[in-house]
């Protein structure tokens, strides 16, 4: 493997693994809001329970997360030295602020994790929240950064130096709005449906199962919510694109030619060599109207940017349909279940339990599909416009050992850290103190 | 520009602020690290107990503990960014070799916490924090050492024995941490431990001053000139603060001494390289990034530290029963 690709794929393993825990830090956390406050206003115990188990699962996934979170922070100086150099004083701001957040975070976990017999129920759950508004706050700035890297802002670009900066124009730069809500939306989207996928099949196994249904109800409430608003989102993202990121736009539409009235084309194998997308279906002007509003409108495609600027194609447009195609599957389950069980007031079909099961797959796959967009479609600069992917790289040598060494390190702790969630069990969880459950119904 | 040039003040606060987060990470990081040591290290008939003693002093403190590295950091490389590009390409093998260690232990930590100590998985886990522990100390002092000796020579024998030097530092840290801890036989195991460290680190420090002085006499010339020599000789009377300390049964100064010794091994170690932060090749002044820049950091280190100094202190109220009623948790009986 050369030297860049080792760098590159070293980055993407890490971050791959990582986005897993920081999407569910993200989410979890608002997840415990509700069931904790479920559980507060009904004094149902097995909320109770769901809360306690919940907690488990975050000081883990925690825990993990924080390893992997340091481990990026290496990794930008040990893989992207040149990138640091140019762009730290930029982007630094950012990234300090994120670690107060997550500082923030960290102390409140721990009341949280430890505190369930020490704080009163109320105070307990108020401890709650200031975990979920930094979790948030943690993406919100990192992402901040990544909006950066595709719009970099706030600075002027002499002789490859940057001059003139302004911390706070590089932090608000313009993709940061539409990119920092899409990506914490998909944080809850994906906790929500993968707690809803382990509580249906749960369900599946046993219809007995008396956490089943409260926890899958309490997960689809929040995707219920969170995936129509991630659709309109992700609209604007793309609209954003075709002004802002034109050759990531076309290149995520498999789009070569610039034309007026240009139609959608879904799927299809681009081929970069015969500036063409094979085998896609082609709905026409629709991709006209989708980005300008204006059957008409003319979109530009590939062939209007230097061949060199060009990201490989294919996998940005597969990864961009996949996310789509997830995204469109996700709503489609969130609507069933919405209308069958009325809101999760009635059982589920074992169909609809099935879905549901499923959606916890779509929705990794959705994510970490757009996220491949994002990524692959900036290349080949790591900051567009200011400094190339390969310009950035370290110049140490044994990079591909670093890679192969870290991949085999990050599959053994997946598998230890998925044998032990598999372990955990909601009927497992400790009870609620008597004291603390004032004419508590025992489920 | 000239390599003297006297840094600005906001250089200079921003360059106390890097001290204080590497400081802090030294200290409270530095400590966790020896508690895995310590654990692997661990014998005799309180041997389960030690153990065990270490695994709860760790709990609930110890992600906070690492957020003072990522902080750390985010400080070099948004306040120093030419000088933090230069040492990840120059170190980047020591470096990979620290992070693999700090992967392993908190893997392990948070694997072990799920597990029964006797289980074949809980010891298992307990093997790798304990090593993984030793790594990531050992590495960081590595890269250190060849910091300080010029041109990354990390394998050099004066840094590999700052490596050394830097794993005893955690070790004593944890020994000192753990007195206070813990009460009866084995607060006098852990008295016995931190006493030995003491002496360990001081032989360790004597050996790569002599290592200096044979192979690298502009390394010695500079640990030994008149700038540096101050925080030498702070960090040994405090170093004697400790056993003095220890010795008498005060361990919460004990404490204090350990903690303030660590600083004046920091503070030592950045005067005998100083104004460099690479030795000749890139100064603190060099170094900085612009004076918006730096000016942005101080702002945002201001605003943080009001939202997280209340978080603290509720963290330390709601948990400062614990050390109170530990006897009934951590006596011998436990295991």
């Amino acid at each position: 493997m050369d030297h860049l690709s080792a760098a590159r794929a070293q980055m993407g393993t890490s971050l791959a693994f990582h986005y897993i825990f920081a999407a569910l830090g993200v989410g979890l956390p608002l997840l415990l809001v509700i069931v904790e406050g479920l559980w507060l206003r009904t004094h149902d115990v097995r909320y109770y329970r769901i809360a306690r188990t919940w907690s488990r699962v975050m000081l883990l996934l925690f825990a993990i997360g924080a390893v992997s979170g340091t481990t990026l922070s290496f990794e930008l100086g040990l893989l992207w030295p040149k990138f640091m150099e140019h762009a730290g004083a930029i982007v630094g701001i950012p990234f300090s602020a994120e670690g107060f957040a997550f500082f923030i975070e960290a102390i409140f976990v721990g009341i949280y994790l430890y505190g369930w017999d020490r704080l009163s129920p109320r105070a307990h759950w108020l401890c709650s929240f200031p975990i979920a508004i930094s979790g948030a706050l943690s993406a919100a700035f990192v992402t901040a950064v990544n909006a950066w890297m595709n719009t970099p802002w706030g600075f002027r670009a002499v002789h490859g130096e940057a001059v003139d900066i302004n911390p706070l124009a590089a932090i608000f730069n313009p993709a940061m709005p539409t990119e920092v809500i899409h990506t914490t939306l998909s944080a809850y989207v994906f906790t929500a449906f993968a707690t809803a996928a382990v509580y249906a099949f749960a369900y599946l196994r046993d219809r007995r199962d008396v956490h089943a249904l409260p926890a899958i109800r309490a997960a689809m409430l929040v995707a219920a919510v969170a995936i129509p608003l991630q659709m309109i989102v992700g609209d604007l993202s793309a609209r954003f694109d075709a002004h802002a990121e034109p050759i990531k736009f076309a290149a995520s539409e498999g789009q070569f030619a610039t034309e007026r009235g240009a139609p959608l084309q879904i799927g299809g194998i681009p081929d970069a060599n015969a500036r063409t997308t094979r085998y896609a279906i082609r709905i026409p002007y629709v991709l006209s109207i989708l980005a300008f509003e204006n059957p008409h409108a003319t979109v530009r495609g590939l062939d209007a940017f230097p061949r060199a600027d060009e990201p490989a194609i294919a996998p940005v447009h597969l990864s961009f349909d996949t996310m789509v195609g997830t995204g469109s599957m996700l709503l489609g389950i969130a609507g069933w279940w919405a209308f069958a069980t009325g809101l999760g007031k009635r059982s589920p079909s074992t169909w609809l339990a099935r879905a549901l099961v499923a959606s916890g797959g779509l929705a990794f796959v959705a994510m970490e599909a757009g996220w491949m967009v994002t990524e692959l479609g900036r290349q080949p600069w790591i900051a567009t416009g200011f400094l190339r992917t390969k310009d950035a790289v370290t110049t140490a040598p044994g990079l591909d050992l670093a890679f192969y060494g870290f991949t085999l390190l990050y599959l053994f702790l997946a598998t230890t850290l998925v044998a032990l969630l598999l372990r955990v069990r909601t009927e497992r969880a400790p009870a609620p103190r008597p004291t603390t459950i004032p004419g508590a119904r025992i489920a | 520009m000239s390599p003297h040039a006297t840094p600005s003040f906001l250089v200079l606060a921003v360059a106390l602020v890097a001290l204080a987060a590497i400081s802090l990470y030294a200290i409270f990081g530095g400590a966790d690290f020896g508690g895995g040591v310590l654990d692997v290290l661990a014998s005799g008939p309180r041997r389960r107990d030690q153990q065990s003693l270490i695994g709860h002093a760790i709990g609930p403190v110890w992600e906070t503990n690492h957020v003072w590295l990522i902080f750390a950091i985010a400080v070099l490389f948004t306040c120093f960014p030419r000088a933090f590009g230069a040492l990840s390409i120059g170190l980047f093998v020591p470096l990979t070799l620290v992070l693999v260690g700090i992967i392993l232990r908190g893997a392990a930590y948070a694997f072990r916490s799920q597990a029964r100590d006797d289980s074949s998985f809980g010891r298992l886990w307990g093997h790798v924090f304990g090593i993984a522990s030793a790594i990531a100390p050992f590495f960081f002092g590595a890269a250190v050492g060849g910091l300080t000796v010029g041109g990354f020579r990390w394998t050099s024998p004066f840094a590999l024995a700052i490596g050394l030097f830097a794993l005893a530092l955690c070790a004593q840290l944890a020994a000192v941490f753990l007195t206070l801890e813990s009460t009866g036989p084995l607060r006098a195991d852990f008295r016995a431990r931190a006493i030995g460290w003491t002496f360990g680190l001081a032989a360790i420090g004597a050996l790569a001053l002599a290592i200096a002085a044979l192979s690298s006499p502009q390394t010695f010339a500079a640990l030994t000139s008149a700038q540096s020599r101050p925080g030498i000789g702070i960090a040994m009377a405090l170093g004697f603060a400790v056993l003095g300390t220890l010795a008498t049964g005060r361990y919460a100064l004990a404490r204090v001494a350990v903690a303030a010794e660590t600083i004046a091994i920091l503070g030592g170690w950045y005067l005998a390289q100083a104004p460099y932060l690479i030795p000749h090749t890139l100064t603190v002044v060099e170094a900085a990034a612009p004076p918006v820049v730096l000016r942005a950091f101080l702002w945002l280190v201001a605003v943080g530290t009001v939202l997280l100094v209340p978080s603290l202190l509720l963290l330390f109220s709601i948990f400062k029963g614990d050390a109170a009623n530990a006897d009934d948790r951590r006596s011998p009986t436990q295991a």
